[in-house]
């Protein structure tokens, strides 16, 4: 899951690091990503996992890092 | 004394927001994820202002995205507040002057926030799509109970003796 992550990342955050190595918690929006990119990060996760994110998880927080983004990922993929 | 002067004239009481968008990433946007993409940030009114025929969509969907992000600051929206950006939407009145309508959370947020008037006004030129916007909550009384009649004599530049 976190190696599908950091694809998307790599391909739409926007990221000034590399995204294949950057730390799991760090802050991507220290690390360039635009709001809009956040978008892109959004709509390419919800592809490549097969999952739409509720309104409730909309939060930049969700978005912030790796590892945040994993947890919704897995929450959203827990029941399946 | 002069340190109390803007917070009993009340400009606590404006709340501004500001954010500028590349064009061309929202056309990459479009490109890549077309009406996914649309559908998650914008309403169905603004897709067709958008992309009405006769009118290039991206610079017209970046600076309603703009606008959408200003009033998320404009509200002091919290990494922890939720933004579905079809809560705020972007309307065109007759006069061709842009407006804001908050919708579910977004509006929760704004009445949490105490703001009764939204303002908001976009700009696109070449790359780049600006919104700026401007939130206003009733100027609550000043702790001294000091009048406004007060105030803007207080205001005036006062003679050295």
């Amino acid at each position: 899951m976190i190696d599908e992550i950091r694809a998307v990342l790599k391909e739409h955050g926007r990221l000034s690091v590399d995204a294949a190595t950057c730390g799991e918690r760090n802050d991507l929006y220290a690390a360039g990503m635009t709001s809009q990119a956040s978008v892109n990060v959004m709509l390419a996760l919800e592809r490549a996992f097969d999952i739409e994110f509720p309104d409730r998880m909309l939060k930049r927080s969700v978005f912030e890092s790796i590892a945040s983004i994993r947890d919704a990922v897995k929450e959203l993929t827990a029941n399946r | 004394m002069v340190q109390r002067v803007p917070a009993a004239l009340g400009w606590h009481g404006a709340f501004l927001g500001v954010d500028v968008v590349s064009v061309a990433d929202v056309a990459q946007a479009c490109d890549r994820f077309g009406d996914h993409y649309l559908r998650r940030v914008f309403t169905p009114a603004e897709v067709a202002y958008c992309t009405a025929e006769g009118r290039a969509p991206a610079p017209h969907l970046a600076a309603r995205f703009a606008a959408k992000e200003a009033t998320f600051k404009a509200l002091r929206g919290s990494a922890e507040d939720p933004l579905d950006w079809r809560s705020i939407e972007v309307l065109r009145r007759a006069d061709g002057s842009c407006a804001l309508r908050l919708h579910g959370e977004m509006s929760r947020l704004a009445d949490r926030r105490g703001v009764v008037h939204l303002d908001v006004s976009l700009s696109h030129d070449g790359a780049y799509a600006i919104a700026v916007v401007l939130g206003a909550r009733p100027i609550a009384a000043s702790p001294s109970g000091v009048s406004f009649g007060i105030l803007r004599r207080y205001k005036r530049p006062r003679k050295m003796q």
